[in-house]
């Protein structure tokens, strides 16, 4: 399984640059710093089924960072919710890949997002009504570090904490880069574990680009009781293509032919 | 007009909602902290299992709300509607309508007839700011009992629905037995020389300014337009064509508000002389609500003086 998934984030990592370069334009840094996250929850963590995108009791996924839709598209299209052909359609007229997730578009998105800030509050919601049904599906929303600048996140930090929403996990992808440059020298958003601690939250930190720790920090989350847990993933933008690690440059720019080359050559 | 009861529009919604919990497991209600002004306190107190109260988070209210829909329930989110339509814009837009999710928005302290607590609480903007979106229904009932019923009405609409409705207590004009359909105006009372469409409590005043213009022979067509989207574009044009001039009246904005949207069906339909009962681009103040009415020319006295500007540019 590890090797696996291995292998398959190096597939998505292709992908994505393919895609957004055909697209001309998307996010790669954003969304190469979150591939061994969602690679994990989909092939291993999460209880979904691509035969039945609507299953009442399938476990949800909120890509609240809207942005890394690349990302997204890849680990459905692998999952088998649509066909890999799909994904060089990515941003193009009529094509169910819009910019940012459109929920009734394509099978397997939980949401549509792109608005930042938006997604953990769904995810409460979703929790909420697991309850209210007696349903055992979880609910995981992807966070970038720059968006929980968005005051909502607190909002709903402080909501999943007051309804003990154990069935909640947070995953806050910490690349530390944002559009304009480093969290640090925009708006700092440190020491981002302690501030969920403070909310309430169950906090684990963990190297995001590690399988292994991200699979033991997701059962983590899934033992703890009475309280949501956050998961604070230390990652690097632009994860994998040397060029574009760490620059916020990469945030949202799409690599032309020569970049493309380089890239793939460096992921291979 | 004698004789006439007054109930507060709120006390609709939350009859409403009282009836809706009694029978169904998947209506939830939400609230941000003034339960007890929206009377979503009733709910809290007689069906707790039914209830949420968010604290005072108008944009995190409305993010659950999707989710909780997401999952299969149908939320009320409740609140006053200048923070619901202007706080939670976004989460309204992005999340809700873009979804097209079972969210009911209901927008209460609608108007300028909030009174005392002044401008920033009197919600002028909400109908604009609502219509405006894809897949929104928007309904501004006349009195408590049609907000009542236009609370559990919705309650199995495809997509969002956003309602708003007063604080103070004012003229109940229906009855149990009087029809409401979602997407209709209804016609409550017939008439040659003017037709008038109005919303919320201002239908009332209508009635009152057809009983004083019929002394003079002036003979007013009065429509309850609680549905301002999906609009009723068959019965606005029947009337701009058989009666030849409309008259508006709304506790809102003239901008985008009812003005705009039955203007939008007559000049693409029917163009027939237009005169607007509404705020005038500005903002309101503090004030006893019937004097704020009267000083914002929202009542009677206004639609009678847009009635007779408009029988002069019909002629």
């Amino acid at each position: 399984m590890h090797t696996d998934l291995l292998d398959l984030c190096r597939q998505m990592r292709q992908d994505i640059l393919e895609m957004i370069h055909a697209a001309g334009s998307g996010h790669p840094g954003g969304s190469l710093s979150c591939v061994e996250i969602l690679a994990t929850l989909y092939f291993d963590v999460m209880r979904v089924d691509p035969t039945k995108p609507d299953d009442p009791n399938r476990d949800r996924f909120l890509l609240s960072k809207g942005h890394a839709a690349p990302a997204l598209y890849c680990a459905l299209a692998h999952k088998g919710f649509f066909d890999r052909s799909l994904l060089p359609t990515l941003r193009s007229l009529g094509s169910p890949l819009q910019g940012h997730p459109h929920m009734s578009s394509l099978p397997g998105l939980d949401c549509s997002s792109g608005s930042l800030g938006q997604g953990l509050s769904i995810a409460n919601g979703l929790a909420l009504a697991a309850k209210k049904q007696g349903r055992n599906y979880r609910t995981y929303c992807l966070m970038g570090d720059g968006e929980v600048q968005e005051g909502q996140v607190w909002e709903a930090a402080m909501t999943a904490a007051q309804f003990g929403l154990d069935n909640v996990c947070a995953i806050v992808d910490n690349n530390g880069v944002q559009l304009d440059g480093t969290t640090a020298e925009i708006m700092n958003v440190e020491p981002l574990g302690d501030k969920f601690r403070a909310f309430g939250w169950h906090v684990v930190g963990v190297d995001g680009h590690d399988i292994k720790a991200l699979q033991l920090a997701f059962q983590l989350a899934a033992t703890t009781k009475g309280r949501p847990t956050a998961i604070i993933a230390q990652t690097v933008k632009g994860k994998g293509v040397s060029f574009m690690e760490n620059l916020c440059a990469w945030h949202g720019k799409s690599p032309n032919q020569e970049e493309l080359a380089a890239a793939l050559a460096e992921i291979k | 007009m004698k004789d006439v009861k007054y109930v507060p529009q709120r006390d609709g919604y939350g009859y409403g909602l009282l009836e809706l919990c009694k029978t169904r497991e998947d209506i939830l209600v939400l609230d941000a902290d003034v339960a007890a002004s929206t009377r979503t306190n009733w709910v809290r107190d007689q069906y707790p299992d039914h209830f949420y109260n968010l604290g005072i988070s108008e944009q995190d209210m409305v993010g659950t709300a999707a989710g909780l829909a997401l999952g299969g329930m149908i939320p009320y989110v409740s609140t006053y509607g200048v923070f619901l339509s202007g706080r939670a814009f976004d989460q309204m837009r992005t999340t809700v309508c873009y979804n097209n999710l079972k969210v009911r928005f209901g927008g209460a302290h609608a108007g300028i007839s909030v009174g005392p607590d002044g401008a920033t609480h009197q919600a002028l903007e909400d109908i604009a700011l609502a219509r405006v979106l894809p897949n929104m229904t928007v309904i501004a009932p006349c009195d408590s009992e049609e907000t009542r019923k236009a609370v559990i009405a919705a309650a199995d609409l495809d997509g969002p629905v956003y309602f708003r409705f007063g604080r103070e207590a004012v003229p109940v004009v229906t009855d149990e037995s009087t029809p409401f359909q979602i997407g209709k105006a209804r016609l409550v009372q017939n008439g040659k020389d003017c037709a008038v469409f109005a919303c919320g409590a201002m239908v009332y005043e209508a009635m009152a300014a057809a009983e004083e213009l019929a002394k003079e022979g002036i003979s007013l067509r009065i429509f309850d337009l609680h549905t301002i989207k999906p609009i009723d574009e068959e019965t606005i044009l029947a009337a701009a064509s058989e009666c030849g001039c409309i008259v508006t009246a709304e506790e809102h904005q003239i901008s985008a508000g009812l003005y705009s949207a039955v203007a939008e069906v007559v000049v693409k339909g029917c163009p027939v002389p237009m005169e607007a009962v509404a705020v005038q681009n500005s903002f309101g103040q503090s004030g006893p609500p019937e004097a704020l009415m009267e000083k914002y020319g929202l009542n009677a006295a206004g639609i009678i003086g847009a009635v007779r500007k408009v029988l002069e540019r019909k002629a």
